[in-house]
């Protein structure tokens, strides 16, 4: 059932590029189907495979002279990522209902670019999932330099650059682990067997882990994140912070600690209390989310205050992931989750319902605008969504961020102070955009009330794709918020089999 | 040796050669009041139709080599059978772009040519004597001289002729400078003795005559390939040949040299394997007086030939991909994307080992490099007529002025860039997993961790196309048309790029079929 999440999606790709030009209504109208239906047979997955270990679903031999297989598996994680992935699918079609131009191709590279990330959660073989994760790397790229906005072929270009540089390191990795244990066989669960040599493992982590945080945005490979967030069209926005940056931060899980656990044993010394990997990691993910932050603080356009968001909500993930223990481990993936509703609820408003209607994003000029009280709608999304990304209790982002925070603690006590500060500075940057853009009490310039009453100066309405996303990604958080068992119960048996390095 | 048997063992030649002679003929002949349209047509057709004949004649051949004595002279079966193989299908589509050209009105001559060159590549693929290797050698150089010259009209082909030409003279002259050594320091001209007798000469110790020797070879051959620092010629060839025949020097002339640097390769490592087996020097030098040195033996070719290859690999990957970010004709930028590919294949070479494993990636490589460098220059030469240059604004908004062929270009190029499941990307996957499977060790890992790093720069200068098709708006939306010909031939190239790519497992085992079981 999973499996056809990608397979819908690619020949949904396909069909859009054959699609009549000229007729975006019908090339809207399908992209929407073929999501749904995906995200449907994404839930029906998830459901299907509540209390179940892993399953492997398809088992071809591709390449049978080199070991290669077309093996598709899915655990605990990949249901719960592949269902984050139909949610923000069907949500960035509703939000890009007003791509006029070149629509159907638009919808094709964004089916595509889905297409390749049901792939990369639901690969149990290294190979495929490189293979899907470069998949993934060409649409992102022509999204952004076609549909962007603000400089959008050096985001676009600096974006897929950062990606190929990643995924580079990530390919030498995977050659030097394929033939390290003998070239038989790229199947994940094999080389999780196979009792890599530990000095292996100790270089090979890195690059690997490397490789995959860089579109994790961990600092300081972060900085495509935010120009590339900032240049994408809303739904390439939505897409980049919700489950693109979910790719890496999967991949580091998935092939850097499953496949070379003992890449985080310690070096034996320690140069200013950092002994391992996984203190260098660790503090750099701790240095990502106060970063992070205090820029998103001082930041002036709206949406690169989301776009740094993402930087420090992403450094979470990875904090939680080098904890290595049960309940860190799980509030990572969590976190994944969450964020990636969060931040396509936070791009959303940003990109669509107010941009496309404002043509601003300088927070000095909405603040003129008085958007609380014409577009109260945004206004009042923009307070839930901003809830949920403060982590405030009764939202996903608070059960996320307490199981990493605690985790973190029972690891090293210090990184949950570290870490805590960037909460705090995360209300801050929140509420300061947040009173900046929609409710403040700035008096608007004289040109402004010249044309106040001016129907043309009016903004449009609120549509009703628009209303649906909003209720469909604040909900889903809110209801993961108030009832997390319903994720937790799936992710926390995949992730304790995961770190017991069997993985079943 | 007698007449049959040479029949025999150049059957497919024989058959190009045939054609190459029926195409001047019915040109020349038949056709000298027809329209020119025709005529390159007729011309083009028959010489693919001759490129058929030596298919056949190939399967039929089996594999008859030619042997003189007890000296091999012309090898058959296994990897020179693909490697011909893809010759003369390769040829076959350079051919069929031609239809679509204009750039001659001796359309017979330019074929005629064409097919001779094609029948040097065959014998270059197959030789295994130094003789052999010249005279192939000289056969499809003279040919990709005259083809690189055959745009009368223009200036600057006549000039890219010239500086490969002059280039060409030389390496050739290094080339058999370097084989002169080798006979003098071996005794004979058969590659098998050659090795053998190098081998012998330097296990008194290193000879400098023979290091010479193989730096001299490493040029001619480099030249061949466009390695650097012997690849001066490569732009200025590919910027000012037609597009057919640039098409022709970048894809099939590429795989016959590259099929006679695996030659001599392996039979570099299998007479060593051979030696090692049955002892044989040990009787040999023995008597000599002289004790066997321990083996892995690091003497003669098999130390200073793969040192030599790599150099050449690490200066090719690195300055063609860092000059290709910098160029603005296409042209130019495929030249030195095919500089940096050659750079990946030589990393195999020089990381060789005497079993199918390193002989298939390469050939893999080559033969989809080929392939898909013939649908880039059909797509250049499609857009060069319309726009007439081959500048990056060209292909300014191609996405709507011909939706079809910025859809072709979107494949060839992802695919030159390594990316799945394009079958570039398993191309390079086959053969840094060839490499990193046959030697372990700091220093085929690093070159390998190079050549990933660099493929990951080459992104960039093939995206720079990509974007000016696709994302950058158009100076000029008039629509480009193709001819239908050339339109189905680039379809075919595009889909068997992506089909190739969606399953890897077919080519390799149609290039395993050739090996005996």
């Amino acid at each position: 059932m999973l499996a056809w999440t990608i397979y819908l999606s690619f020949a949904g790709a396909l069909v859009e590029a054959l699609l009549p030009k000229g007729k975006p209504g019908l090339a809207r109208w399908f992209a929407l189907s073929v999501a749904v239906l995906a995200l449907l047979h994404a839930v029906g997955g998830f459901a299907a495979g509540m209390g179940q270990g892993r399953q492997i679903i398809v088992d071809i031999p591709w390449v049978p002279s080199m070991g290669i297989h077309f093996l598709l598996a899915a655990d605990g994680i990949s249901r719960v990522l592949v269902l984050l992935t139909g949610l923000a699918a069907v949500a960035g079609i509703l939000f890009s209902w007003n791509v006029e131009h070149r629509t159907n191709e638009f919808f094709a590279f964004y089916l595509a670019l889905i297409g390749g990330v049901y792939g990369v959660f639901l690969s149990f073989d290294l190979f495929l999932l490189f293979v899907f994760y470069e998949i993934a790397i060409v649409p992102k790229y022509f999204l952004i330099a076609i549909w962007g906005s603000t400089r959008r072929e050096y985001g676009a270009m600096k974006l897929a650059l950062y990606s190929f540089v990643g995924s580079a390191m990530v390919l030498i990795g995977l050659l030097a682990a394929y033939t390290t244990a003998g070239s038989h066989s790229t199947s994940l669960i094999y080389l999780a067997h196979a009792g890599l040599p530990v000095s292996f493992q100790m270089w090979c982590f890195p690059l690997v882990f490397t490789g995959f945080a860089i579109l994790a945005g961990m600092w300081p490979f972060h900085t495509w994140a935010p120009t590339g967030h900032v240049a994408a069209p809303t739904a390439a926005s939505m897409l980049l912070a919700g489950v693109v940056m979910k790719l890496g931060a999967y991949g580091c899980l998935r092939v850097g600690i499953w496949l070379f656990p003992h890449g985080l044993d310690p070096w034996g010394f320690s140069f200013i209390g950092v002994g391992s990997w996984r203190d260098v990691f660790a503090i750099l993910a701790v240095i990502g989310i106060v970063y992070g932050a205090l820029v998103a603080l001082a930041q002036t356009d709206f949406k690169f205050v989301i776009g740094y968001s993402s930087v420090s909500h992403m450094g979470f993930v990875l904090l939680g992931l080098m904890t290595l223990n049960q309940i860190g481990v799980t509030g990572a993936v969590l976190q994944m989750f969450s964020h990636g509703v969060i931040a396509g609820l936070l791009f959303a408003i940003v990109g669509r319902i107010v941009y496309d209607r404002t043509h601003t994003r300088q927070l000095a000029e909405l603040e003129t605008m008085h958007l609380a009280k014409r577009l109260p709608f945004a206004a009042w999304a923009f307070v839930i969504a901003g809830m949920a990304s403060m982590g405030l209790p009764g939202f996903s982002g608070f059960v996320a961020e307490l199981q990493v925070l605690v985790g973190a603690w029972i690891a090293k006590p210090w990184w949950t102070i570290a870490a805590g500060v960037g909460i705090i500075v995360g209300v801050a940057y929140t509420w300061r955009a947040l009173q900046k853009a929609f409710f403040s009490d700035t008096l608007p310039s004289a040109h402004f009330l010249e044309h106040e009453h001016d129907p043309a100066h009016e903004l449009a309405a609120i549509t009703w794709p628009e209303v649906t996303g909003v209720v469909m990604l604040a909900g889903v958080s809110l209801f993961v918020g108030l009832y997390p068992r319903i994720l937790l119960d799936t992710i926390e048996p995949a992730v304790k089999a995961l770190l017991a390095g069997g993985g079943q | 040796m007698n007449y049959a048997d040479l029949f025999r063992a150049t059957l497919p030649e024989t058959a190009l050669e045939i054609a190459a002679l029926l195409v001047l003929v019915v040109d020349l002949g038949f056709l000298r009041k027809a329209a020119l349209k025709t005529r390159v047509v007729v011309a083009a057709l028959l010489g693919a139709a001759g490129c058929g004949a030596a298919l056949w004649a190939l399967q039929i051949q089996g594999n008859a080599g030619l042997n003189y004595g007890e000296l091999t002279l012309l090898g058959a079966g296994t990897y020179i059978a693909v490697a011909q193989t893809g010759i003369l299908i390769l040829t076959a589509l350079t051919l069929l772009l031609l239809i679509d050209s204009v750039f001659t009105r001796n359309a017979g001559e330019y074929v005629a040519v064409v097919l001779m060159a094609a029948a040097g590549g065959l014998i270059i693929a197959a030789a295994q004597d130094l003789l052999v290797i010249f005279v192939g050698l000289e056969l499809l150089s003279l040919g990709l001289y005259i083809l690189t010259a055959f745009a009368k009209s223009s200036g600057k082909s006549a000039e890219a002729a010239m500086k490969y030409y002059l280039f060409g003279g030389m390496s050739a002259a290094f080339l058999l400078f370097g084989f002169s050594y080798l006979y003098g320091l071996s005794g004979s001209t058969s590659l098998p003795r050659v090795v053998y007798g190098t081998y012998v000469a330097s296990v008194h110790g290193a000879t400098p005559l023979l290091y010479l020797a193989l730096v001299m070879i490493a040029a001619g051959l480099g030249f061949k390939v466009a390695a650097v620092p012997f690849h001066l010629w490569a732009p200025d060839t590919y910027e000012g040949a037609p597009a057919p025949a640039a098409a022709f020097i970048a894809s099939v002339s590429k795989v016959a040299s590259f099929a006679l640097l695996i030659t001599i390769s392996s039979v570099a490592l299998h007479f060593l394997e051979t030696l090692h087996l049955h002892g044989i020097a040990v009787a040999i030098i023995t008597t000599a007086g002289t004790p066997l040195p321990p083996l892995p033996i690091v003497h003669g070719f098999r130390s200073a030939w793969p040192q030599t290859l790599m150099v050449l690999s690490t200066a090719s990957m690195i300055l063609g991909n860092l000059a290709a970010l910098a160029q603005s004709s296409v042209r130019r930028l495929l030249a030195y994307s095919a500089i940096a590919h050659a750079g990946y294949i030589l990393l195999a070479l020089a990381f060789f080992t005497y079993s199918p494993l390193s002989t298939n990636a390469i050939l893999y490589y080559i033969l989809t490099y080929g392939l898909t460098t013939i649908g880039a220059f059909g797509v250049v030469s499609v857009i060069e007529r319309a726009t007439g240059s081959d500048r990056l604004d060209s292909f300014l908004g191609l996405h709507k002025r011909n939706p079809l062929m910025a859809a072709v270009l979107l494949v060839l190029f992802l695919s030159l860039a390594g990316i799945p499941p394009l079958v570039g990307f398993w191309a390079k996957f086959n053969l840094f997993a060839a490499v990193l499977s046959v030697s372990a060790g700091p220093v085929p890992f690093a070159l390998v961790a190079l050549a990933i790093g660099m493929s990951a720069v080459s992104l960039y200068y093939y995206l720079q196309v990509l974007k000016r098709a696709y994302v950058m708006p158009a100076i000029d939306e008039t629509p480009i048309k193709a001819h239908p010909v050339t339109l189905i031939v680039l379809l075919a190239i595009a889909a068997a790029v992506v089909a190739l790519g969606c399953f890897p497992a077919l080519l390799q085992s149609w290039i395993a079929s050739f090996y005996p079981r």
